[in-house]
């Protein structure tokens, strides 16, 4: 199990050292510094091996987090806990810098006294963690409240405590999904996929009972096979279902019951929380399409045009859009024209950074630039990284629908129909790159 | 007000300032000041002298204080024993307080205070907390069972915590069940027999109940554990697996790992007709490629372990290729391995896809990345033979770049390609002589050299070539010397009219003006082969090669089954042991996927015979060489220089010759095995399955009287030393020309010595001894160089003793003691096999305790239970017990039963593995009787002829 953890700052300076285990010494923490923070190569791994000692880490922006041991750890498991250690600590005091954590030293040590025994990772749910530890000290419980604390923080439903109360029950659904794309400057799909999450924030009163229903193939064929099968029926919803290729859910979920049912139903945690994640492949509808044309025109310059074609329901608007194209890194010079949007040589990213703000569905635009090169004697060709792209949407690339979200609170006097519920869907580029 | 500024004070006296504000009467400054010493104990200061202040802190309400506190007291008590004693009290009394979550915190501290005294406190207070009505304080009290047993076992023991804790696996909350097994699963693999997790259908069931209802990391607690359980028949395997399989889904990677874990084990035991394996198989899929979507670093651990998957069912992904295509953004080391799993998924439907891609990659611009997909381009074409035309022009385009690096790995490359496909792409000879000057790695220029020299009959100005290395030969690193060597003798056996001058040339250079004596020697067999006899050195050196085989580096099976039950752990990432990275005896124990066997005689398929050793033989693909191979093997360990890994140019070169020497060495080989088959057709075979040895050849004294002088000598040393068998006659000089070598071996001080005595019975000096082994069933390898300093002249006898280690290669040898050796001198390779007493791999810590016996006995199945008898062995049970023990065999517990003893003792060999034996000595009765028992049943007949030698010696 987790013999340590030690938090450093960019310069290898100790922050945070908390020791579980015999096994584990100080000077320890001076060789992750002298092997890993100030190693001259860049780390060739997140687990290292230094005389016999393992080392995980993560980075999170200047901060170094690692976890030390000796043993055969289950290291999946190790990096899901600094992981989940980083949001604990980002949910107490917001962004995981060298000034909070110094400032939180002692709420640190608290926690990481809390969720992690003797190395081996306890709940570790902010919601209840925050239920008693709090930096004010817990004098002033009763014995009732006390012993509530300890039944969330073991209990069955660690991540809901009893007794919320809200005047308006409500909820929000958010579908955000990332769509990723590898394409081929001849515009043949390498790789597509999306990856999506279902956020939620519930604002509920009680325990309630919650289901969630979506457009996955296998819950509506399984629905269809059921009921009535006429030709017309059958091809409508094979239309709007769409093929999962695989999901994970919070930990509020019965897996078992999705695993036999394949329906989806849990108690929420209070608050915002990610409920699902999937992951999609099939019929993934593209928002954007690159068309991008580089030539060489001998040895010192390069001339670029670029496309782009939206491709959705000219209804709706894309925004925030990007395109970034990369120039050689002994480029001189850059003249750019384009028909829509700002678009400006940036030399410090070696990109051309083309910004539009929106863009309707079905549209197209293009951006030609005229790049100079200084002439150099380096023999190695210019790696012509791919063209990216950003933006947002208003729909999910995926197809993917939520049918319904029910509430079920039995002692409570409120109904599904008395909840408020919002969806939304947003759609973004993951990586979304077009070779050329 | 912020707590940074505590880590700020760094003036001088700040120790005494310290002290006053510890004893300050205002609760504020006294906070104040534990802060600031937890602020210079994190940064690494020495602030132990303040004990006492801070301890007397201790009482207080204030939670946080007296948190500060106890972190004070963890990191200190060690140093301060008695100082620490203060603190017990008040721990005692906060484990009655009426707060739950005081209680857990004082027991929960109380365990990670190492100091003996405080540990007597410890038990009656856990004791209670074990049995508290707060589930938060039981969860925490089972946690600290674990640190107690990891401060002293043997108190845990005593009081029977175990048992408590084995009682809390029925707890009614989850997570207490959860941190039990953790417990005791960590307690279990300090005693490896113990059998203490008592695994059986009815706690698994518990198991799987709690699964469902506690938090991640319990989740992860319960499957580790479940994956330790080897269910009864393949029923169970099934009824567990489809409760597992649910898990697949879960958010937490360490779950889907963990999961992943226990259905790769079980499946194993599940018939391959059956419809729910192929279900299963399908499941497994989407959660793999699903962890790619995580955080890089967890990327990289699950791309570890799919690579392991990877090589055991690559039915699972072999459909899912695109996913393993890299991101322009990747982490390097997630970049690297996802090209080592699209490799391995290489097949013939999708190789153009993976060739564009790795063209693609071809051009990126890490360097390692870039030589790795090159690298992989050939891997490619000698994997899918269709795609090899494919590959071949890719390289091409690939060298037309003039990326320095990419040219030299493309030609490194190219030569595997003609070594695997000869006479087809030769074509392609004159664009990789058009690079010849731009190459500067060794490995480069050894391959394009070999290339010309191969095919210098195709290449007009070969010679021109070649010349043009020479000029600076002493600069070049010694795999071009050694290649440029080969390559231009092969040039003059091809073209011999042009290119006698070159090769006079490079023979001198090589063997007059040379340091290095590998070079040397090669120059001294080529010019005596081509002054000898022209024809017979064509014949030795242009001989056909073998083709190289298709898969590199895959994990050994063995290994490979048992990395598979460790998936998820820092054991996968490595891809080695946990024994080869965990200090101590906890990584001993080898984990084992389980056997198929069929619930009803009916349902068994065919496969069951095979699988009894524990792997589905058919589903791992073989790794071990066929026969050539091996051959060429030896050779090459033994003759490429040291610093050269994997197929280097220079092998190819010498597998010629080793073509040649194969006669003469299988020849002396199956001669010294004394066996009547010396000329017989089957020595290939002979080869990979040496005939049995009788066990009485190790006790005949064929030595002449100076091994046996030698043999006293050993023996004065230490009187009840290990046995050592007389010396014999491995290589008689007849086989070796002139060269006669005779040893045994010896265990001397934990350290497996060989001992050889070379005896040159010809006329002519003999140098440049060196010594190289076959892999071995023991991993036998010679530590160190064979230090024959002087060089042995005729009718000189030398005596030399050679440490062994036993972490060499490991291949399954019949007899399992058999070793095969290769010596070498200026004259010749010489092969010989031998066998070492088993003996010698008896290591000191031998020694089990006598519950762990006990306990192991009862757990290892009767049929692994071998019986012997020794006959005419006259000591009696103590002579014997203390005869042995000098072999390291240890005696653990003597009975008597109506006039006979029985001894049981233990054995562990150096891999690890245990023997335990039960002798039977009847007083005035000549015979014994010996039970062995063990794991690996297959060692059980040479344990015994060691005991039978060293009970007669």
């Amino acid at each position: 199990m987790i013999g340590g953890l030690f938090i450093y700052n960019h310069k290898g300076e100790v922050l945070i050292s908390r020791v579980y285990r015999d096994d584990i010494g100080r000077n320890a923490v001076d060789a992750f510094r002298v092997n890993v923070i100030h190693a001259r190569q860049q780390v060739r791994s997140p687990v290292t091996n230094i005389a016999r000692t393992n080392f995980f880490h993560v980075k999170r922006s200047n901060i170094w987090l690692a976890a030390v041991t000796k043993q055969n750890v289950n290291a999946a498991m190790v990096f899901e806990f600094l992981y989940k250690m980083c949001d604990v600590m980002a949910s107490y005091f917001g962004k995981i810098s060298e000034e909070n954590i110094k400032n939180n030293f002692v709420l640190i040590y608290e926690l990481l006294d809390e969720i992690l025994d003797f190395g081996y990772p306890q709940n570790s749910e902010t919601g209840s963690l925050k239920t008693f530890i709090t930096q004010q000290g817990i004098k002033g419980q009763t014995k009732e409240e006390q012993s509530q604390i300890t039944s969330q923080v073991t209990g069955q439903i660690g991540w809901r405590r009893e007794g919320i109360k809200y005047r308006r029950n409500e909820l929000f659904l958010d579908v955000l999904e990332s769509v990723n794309l590898l394409m081929s400057p001849q515009g043949q799909v390498l790789s597509a996929h999306v990856s999506g999450r279902v956020v939620m924030k519930s604002y509920l009163s009680g325990m309630p009972e919650c289901k969630f229903g979506m457009n996955d193939k296998i819950i509506i064929d399984k629905a269809g096979k059921g009921g009535v099968t006429n030709e017309a029926g059958k091809s409508t919803s094979g239309k709007q279902s769409i093929a999962i290729d695989d999901c994970t859910f919070n930990q509020c979920v019965r897996l078992s019951k999705f695993d036999s049912e394949r329906s989806i139903s849990f108690i929420p945690p209070d608050g915002e929380y990610e409920l699902m994640r999937y992951r999609t492949t099939k019929d993934i509808i593209l928002p954007f399409r690159v068309i991008p044309l580089v030539r060489e025109v001998g040895r010192t310059k390069l001339e670029v045009k670029v496309v782009i074609k939206s491709n959705f329901k000219p209804s709706l608007l894309a925004q925030k859009i990007e395109v970034r194209i990369p120039t050689p890194l002994n480029t001189s010079g850059v003249q750019v024209i384009c028909m829509k949007g700002k678009a400006k040589y940036k030399a410090s990213e070696n990109a051309i950074v083309w910004k539009i703000k929106r863009m309707a569905g079905m549209k197209e635009s293009q951006i030609s630039a005229e790049i100079e090169l200084l002439p150099t004697n380096d023999k190695k060709k210019w790696a012509r990284p791919p063209i990216s792209m950003n933006f947002e949407v208003p729909f999910a690339p995926s197809g993917l629908k939520v049918r319904y979200l029910k509430v079920f609170e039995s002692k409570l006097n409120y109904s599904d129909h008395d909840v408020i519920k919002w969806v939304r869907y947003i759609g973004r580029s993951g990586i979304y790159e077009t070779r050329c | 007000m912020t707590d940074s500024k505590y880590f700020t004070t760094t003036k001088k006296g700040e120790i005494f300032e310290l002290k006053a504000e510890l004893n300050s009467d205002k609760k504020e400054k006294k906070k104040e000041a534990v802060k600031k010493v937890i602020a210079s104990m994190t940064v690494g200061k020495d602030v132990s002298a303040l004990f006492p202040d801070v301890v007397n802190c201790m009482q207080t309400d204030n939670l946080e204080l007296k948190k500060l506190v106890y972190l004070y007291l963890m990191n200190y008590a060690k140093s301060q024993p008695d100082m620490a004693i203060m603190a017990v009290n008040t721990f005692v009394k906060d484990c009655e307080d009426p707060n739950p979550l005081i209680r857990a915190l004082a027991v929960r501290t109380m365990g990670c205070i190492r100091v003996d005294k405080i540990t007597e406190y410890l038990c009656e207070p856990l004791r209670k907390c074990l049995k508290d009505e707060d589930p938060y304080v039981r969860k925490t009290a089972a946690v600290c069972v674990a640190k107690l047993h990891d401060i002293n076992a043997q108190l845990v023991e005593d009081q029977g915590f175990l048992d408590t804790l084995k009682d809390l696996i029925s707890d009614s909350n989850p997570m207490v069940v959860a941190n039990a097994v953790a417990a005791l699963s960590e307690i279990a693999e300090s005693h490896p027999n113990s059998n203490l997790l008592d695994l059986n259908p009815q706690s698994i069931n518990k198991l799987l109940t709690a699964l469902n209802e506690c938090t991640e990391w319990g989740q992860i607690f319960i499957l580790d554990c479940l994956a330790n359980y080897t269910p009864r028949d393949d029923r169970e395997s099934q009824s567990i697996c489809e409760r597992v399989t649910p898990r697949l889904s879960h958010a937490n990677s360490a779950v889907v790992l963990s999961a992943v874990k226990v259905l790769m084990k079980f499946m194993e035991m599940l018939p391959k007709d059956l419809d729910y394996y192929g279900t299963l198989l399908k499941k497994l899929a989407p959660p793999l490629v699903t962890l790619l979507s995580a955080e890089p670093e967890l990327q990289y651990v699950a791309l570890r372990n799919i690579n392991l998957i990877v090589q055991k069912r690559p039915e699972i992904l072999k459909h899912e290729m695109k996913v393993f295509f890299v991101k322009y953004n990747d982490p390097i080391y997630v970049k690297l391995e996802k090209l080592d799993i699209m490799i391995r998924l290489a097949s013939q439907a999708n190789i153009a896809q993976v060739l564009a891609e790795l063209k693609e990659y071809a051009t990126e611009v890490d360097v390692d990345f870039v030589r790795k997909a090159v690298r992989a381009i050939g891997r490619c074409a000698i994997k899918v033979e269709q795609s090899a035309e494919r590959c071949v022009s890719t390289l091409l385009d690939l060298i037309q770049t003039k990326v320095n690096y990419v040219v030299q790995e493309a030609i490194v490359v190219i030569k595997d390609i003609f070594r695997k496909y000869p006479n087809k792409y030769e074509s392609v000879i004159a664009t990789l002589c058009e690079n010849l000057d731009s190459l500067d790695e060794p490995e480069a220029r050894a391959a394009m050299i070999w290339i010309v020299g191969e095919y210098a009959e195709r290449i007009d100005n070969a010679d021109e070539l070649l010349e043009s290395f020479l000029e600076g030969f002493h600069d070049e690193s010694t795999q071009v010397q050694l290649q440029l060597l080969t390559a231009i003798v092969k040039l003059f056996l091809k073209k011999p009219t042009e290119t006698q001058e070159l090769v006079q040339q490079v023979l001198s250079l090589a063997t007059q003006d040379s340091d290095n004596p590998d070079l040397r020697d090669r120059g001294y067999i080529y010019w005596r082969l081509l002054s000898t006899d022209p024809v017979a050195a064509k014949e030795v050196v242009l001989a056909e090669k073998p083709l190289i085989s298709e898969e590199t580096d895959l994990i050994e099976p063995t290994l490979l089954e048992e990395l598979i039950c460790h998936i998820g752990t820092l054991a996968s990432v490595y891809h080695k042991p946990p024994s080869a990275f965990v200090e101590g005896s906890r990584g001993v124990m080898h984990k084992r996927l389980p056997a198929r066997t069929g619930s009803g005689e009916g349902t068994e398929c065919p496969d069951v015979g095979n699988a009894a050793g524990g792997s589905a033989p058919e589903a791992a693909p073989s790794i071990i060489p066929s026969q050539g191979d091996l051959l060429g093997d030896l050779l090459n360990l033994d003759l490429a220089p040291p610093t050269t890994t994997g197929p280097t140019p220079s092998t190819s070169g010498m597998q010629m010759g080793g073509m040649d020497l194969l006669g003469g060495g299988l020849e002396s080989l199956v001669g010294t095995l004394g066996g009547d088959i010396g000329g017989s057709p089957a020595m290939g075979a002979g080869f990979g399955a040496a005939p049995a040895v009788m066990p009485a050849s190790l006790n005949a004294p064929v030595g002449g009287g100076l091994g046996d002088l030698f043999d006293l000598g050993g023996g004065v040393g230490m009187p009840m030393g290990a046995y050592i068998p007389p010396k014999t006659v491995w290589l008689p000089a007849m086989k070796a020309k002139g060269l006669e070598i005779s040893g045994t071996f010896a265990r001397r001080a934990g350290v497996i010595q060989m001992e050889l005595v070379l005896t040159n019975k010809a006329m002519s000096v003999m140098t440049d001894f060196a010594i190289q082994f076959n892999r071995n069933s023991f991993g036998l390898a010679p530590a160190g160089p064979l230090q024959v300093l002087t060089p042995l002249g005729p009718n000189q006898t030398i005596e030399v003793s050679l440490p062994l280690s036993t972490v060499g290669p490991v291949m399954k040898m019949d007899p399992l003691n058999n070793l095969q050796v290769a010596v070498k001198n200026n004259i010749d390779v010489f092969y010989f096999s031998c066998q070492y007493p088993i003996s010698m791999l008896f290591v000191e810590d031998g020694k089990m305790e006598r519950q762990v016996f006990l306990a192991t006995w009862k757990d290892i199945p009767n049929d692994n239970e071998s019986q012997f008898q020794i006959q005419d062995c006259h000591l009696n049970s103590e002579a014997a017990s203390n005869k042995l023990q000098g072999s390291n065999i240890f005696t653990i517990a003597k009975r008597t039963v109506e006039g006979q003893d029985m001894l049981y003792m233990s054995i562990k060999l150096s891999n690890g593995i245990w023997v335990l034996a039960e002798l039977k000595v009847q007083a005035g009765n000549p015979n014994y009787t010996i039970s062995l028992k063990c794991r690996a049943p297959e060692v059980s007949q040479c344990v015994f002829q060691c005991y039978e030698a060293v009970l007669k010696n």
